[in-house]
């Protein structure tokens, strides 16, 4: 999800007249593959049309979960199509390869991408539009198109002569495509680098905006499944006689996933689901357990494997060693939305509403289960209640569009809370074992880690693990490692206890910045030197990630009296490429309960399309962070997962919520993801913090309270 | 047979009387806007107000609703206090992906009907129930403040 596109390749920009008048360009994107399909992905949909109105409506091709995908992209457009921001609103795209995203090839939302990949085309996309306005203003007044230029929604004559966008639409659609387009330099820039207010706001406080679950259709019946208690687990019997008494159950159906009710509502399929008497076999992994995860994944960790940066010689003798072993468990995404899909397959063509990251793969993946091509499956995405990686997966609309295939009818399938905490696609565990080393003087001289963790890349489906035997996202964060070690040296080792895993927010760098940062806390105390000026001299090279670290202590008051009992820890990261370090503020009682006062973030995303976006994605990914932190684990017994709501698998609530202020650091650089990388810096920090107060490290999360009991 | 106002009209269903009031409000009746998160009264997206209270509808049987007052997010828009909430949500950008508000918006405007300016503690208090995984907390008790300061001003 990393791969680096050169995106000023391949545009192709096509205008067509729409047939009730405005002015429609359609382009497809960068990475949509084969010159030879372009001409097949000019469509009469458009990605940005103008009414006659003047009104401006983006077509959107990512979903929108709360990152603020729906405004920032609007605001790329309207920028270059020097728009009037009041007068823009934005539309969900269907599933086309027109839309695909041009970082990953396909249409699909994720990887903290949409930003970075669409911020050339996109501008682009408005920059064309523009160009074919003046023109057409130029034609209408017989006057040199040098002596127009455009405001808000105007194309102004340098006589004082305007006519609006509406006003020009139709004479604009009649207008060549623009073959060199000419983008603004960022000093020129109106609309982005402001705060613009979110496009969505409005529909999001009356209940009208519509998710997954919100998905009506005549005739529909929805589903709940009951499915295997252990991963790997099969069908023995059922016996459905009590369920299909119940009032309203109209069908029970098996299917490679499960047994599946089909009811009139959610409530009677429920009450059928849960009236199923089912005989399981629970196969290979009856026996598993959170315990033999560990050990597997520690003794990973001590015997090596693949070699994944080699510098120097990191077992080279040194004054001082250090070794430590960290882990993190399984997690489970929790979207506020539990997964749901809406599937109607029809005779020669699936339509599927949903709220997903992935519109593109599941038109392949669809059109395969119920029978049709790929473009036979029309995508309707909803807004997603959370994604945080958990809607790139098939799973939930793979089941409905069996269903639909079998039943012949909609089927809407929701998982409970408790399907879907039990669903797995769970964020990896993983056990990481450092060696460090420092000569006399405290100074870094080697560095090595061992990362143990199942292959996110093979699980996905769609990527497979390198020939080198290095998972990217196992290792994600530490193969990286920014500081200045002469001698470094990290290992992967595959580890598959046998659970599906998945993408969760910042992916591997989710647990790798918590182990990285945390032994390089330890490296610093070792050596007896401050945490903040430690990683401070070893970042000389590394101008972004000084600067952020910089900013963040600056801002925190780093070294500065607190209130009695508060103590400080920092760290810092980079991942989608943005640089964030946060310092954070924190007591522990003497129940070992800890309580986090206050953040301070800093954050490098290069240029920003919208900073109140930025810093409120930071904002989102430190909460949901320190929820992981403080409480988030999947483990099992007997095969099965332990939890299942959110009483066994607690969430930050607004009674715990730290202060919280972010920082942006001004820069020309070209922009990074920020759906994710405030995540990574907030354990690391939190425990590091602990470390200050209590003089106990945190090797393991969640951070465990009666490990930090005063006696 | 069961009869409720639901924004104040008086309606009468069908279900059986212990269906989860937010599923005779979203499957039965179609009103979507009360959204399903734990379905045992842990994350508070289902708030409703049942005569002026905030209630948990997902654990709320339908029976217990009968011959009462159900106030949705929908109606929000033509109360007094549901306007100041909404208002301020919109004034401090609140959503991030959404499916949490319906219930916020609920909560904050029952604790707004009855306390008129609320301390942190209340606002804790009110507002712990109910859950969101985007993290928008600080913005969701900036923007209680400032419409119990809008009301205040008589705004």
């Amino acid at each position: 999800m990393s791969a680096i596109y050169n995106a000023s390749r391949r545009d192709f920009l096509k205008t067509s007249a729409l047939a009730g008048g405005g002015l429609v360009i359609g382009f497809t994107l960068p990475g949509a593959a084969r010159l030879a399909q372009a001409a097949a992905m000019f469509k009469p949909n458009a990605y940005l049309r103008i009414a006659s109105d003047g009104h401006v409506t983006v077509i959107c091709g990512l979903s929108e979960m709360g990152q603020g995908v729906h405004t920032a992209i609007p605001m790329l457009i309207a920028e270059e199509l020097d728009a009037d921001w009041s007068k823009i609103s934005v539309k969900q795209a269907p599933a086309d390869p027109a839309f695909n995203n041009p970082i990953f090839g396909m249409q699909a939302t994720g990887g903290s991408t949409s930003v970075r990949g669409h911020w050339e085309p996109m501008r682009k996309a408005g920059a064309a539009a523009r160009a074919m306005l003046v023109a057409a203003a130029a034609d209408k007044w017989k006057a040199d198109q040098a002596d127009c230029r455009t405001e808000r929604g105007m194309v102004v004559h340098k006589s004082g002569k305007k006519l609006s966008y509406g006003q020009l639409a139709d004479a604009a659609a009649r207008q060549a495509v623009p073959k060199e387009i000419k983008l603004k330099s960022a000093k020129e820039f109106r609309i982005l680098g402001t705060p613009a207010k979110r496009l969505d706001t409005p529909v999001k406080v009356n209940g009208a905006a519509n998710f997954g679950l919100d998905v009506h259709l005549p005739g529909m019946l929805t589903a709940l499944m009951a499915r295997p208690p252990v991963p790997g687990g099969k069908l023995v019997s059922v016996d459905d006689s009590k369920a299909k008494a119940i009032s309203g159950v109209k069908q029970v159906v098996q299917i490679p996933g499960g047994v599946a009710v089909l009811a009139e509502g959610f409530w009677a399929a429920k009450q059928g689901r849960d009236a199923l008497e089912i005989k399981w076999d629970d196969g290979a992994n009856a026996a598993l357990s959170s315990e033999g995860v560990s050990k597997m994944l520690a003794e990973g960790a001590a015997k090596g494997g693949a070699l994944a940066r080699n510098e120097g010689d990191a077992a080279a003798p040194a004054s001082k060693r250090l070794e430590a072993v960290y882990e993190a468990p399984y997690l489970a995404h929790a979207c506020m939305e539990p997964m749901n899909a809406t599937v109607w397959v029809k005779p020669d063509e699936i339509e599927v509403w949903a709220g997903t990251q992935s519109q593109g793969p599941s038109q392949g993946i669809l059109g395969k289960v119920g029978g049709v091509a790929p473009g036979k499956v029309k995508v309707n995405t909803m807004y997603l209640g959370g994604g945080f990686g958990r809607r790139f997966a098939p799973d939930f609309t793979v089941d409905a569009t069996l269903l639909s295939k079998i039943s012949g009818k909609p089927v809407k399938l929701v998982y409970t809370r408790e399907d879907d905490m039990k669903a797995y696609f769970y964020r990896p565990a993983s056990v990481t074992r450092f060696v460090g080393g420092l000569d006399a003087g405290g100074n870094a001289l080697s560095f090595s880690a061992s990362v143990a963790s199942p292959s996110i890349m093979e699980a996905s489906g769609f990527m497979k693990l390198p020939a080198n035997g290095v998972d990217d996202m196992a290792v994600e964060g530490i193969r990286d490692c920014p500081y200045d070690f002469p001698n470094l040296r990290v290992e992967y080792a595959r580890v598959e206890p046998g659970v599906q895993v998945w993408f969760w927010r910042s992916v591997g760098h989710s647990q790798n910045l918590f182990f990285i940062e945390s032994f390089v806390d330890e490296m610093a105390a070792t050596a007896g030197k401050d945490p903040y000026e430690f990683r401070r001299a070893l970042l000389v090279k590394q101008p972004r990630y000084k600067g952020v670290l910089e900013l963040a202590a600056q801002k925190a008051g780093w070294g500065q009296p607190l209130p009695a009992g508060v103590h400080r820890g920092i760290a810092v990261a980079q991942s989608f490429g943005s640089y964030v370090a946060e310092v954070a503020e924190v007591s522990v009682g003497k129940d070992g309960k800890v309580k986090v006062h206050r953040v301070v973030g800093a954050v490098d995303c290069g240029m920003t399309v919208n900073p109140e976006i930025v810093r409120r994605q930071v904002e989102s990914a430190i909460v949901y962070g320190l929820s992981a932190a403080l409480y988030g684990k999947i483990t099992f017994k007997d095969g099965r997962v332990e939890q299942s709501n959110f009483h066994d698998y607690p969430v930050l609530r607004i009674d715990e919520m730290p202060d919280v202020e972010v920082h942006i650091v001004a820069s020309g650089e070209p922009p990074g993801g920020m759906g994710e990388p405030g995540l990574p810096p907030i354990a690391p920090a939190v425990t590091n913090a602990i470390f200050a107060a209590t003089g106990k490290r945190v090797r393991k999360l969640p951070i465990d309270p009666e490990e930090l009991k005063q006696a | 047979m069961i009869s409720l106002s639901v924004n104040g009209k008086t309606i009468t269903v069908k279900d059986s009387p212990d269906t989860p009031l937010l599923w005779v409000l979203r499957d039965t009746l179609g009103m979507t806007g009360t959204k399903f998160g734990c379905g045992v009264a842990l994350c508070g997206a289902c708030t409703v107000h049942l005569d002026g209270e905030p209630v948990r509808s997902c654990t709320t049987p339908v029976s217990a609703a009968a011959g009462k007052k159900v106030v949705t997010i929908e109606a929000m828009a033509a109360n007094p206090v549901g306007r100041a909430v909404q208002a301020a949500w919109i004034k401090h950008d609140v959503p991030q992906c959404g499916y949490c508000q319906s219930g916020q918006i609920m909560g904050a405007s029952a604790l707004l009907s009855t306390n008129k300016k609320p301390s942190d503690a209340d606002i804790d208090a009110a507002m712990s129930g109910i859950v969101c995984r985007c993290g928008t907390y600080n913005q969701i008790r900036a923007a209680i403040k400032d419409a119990a300061h809008a009301m205040a001003k008589g705004g």
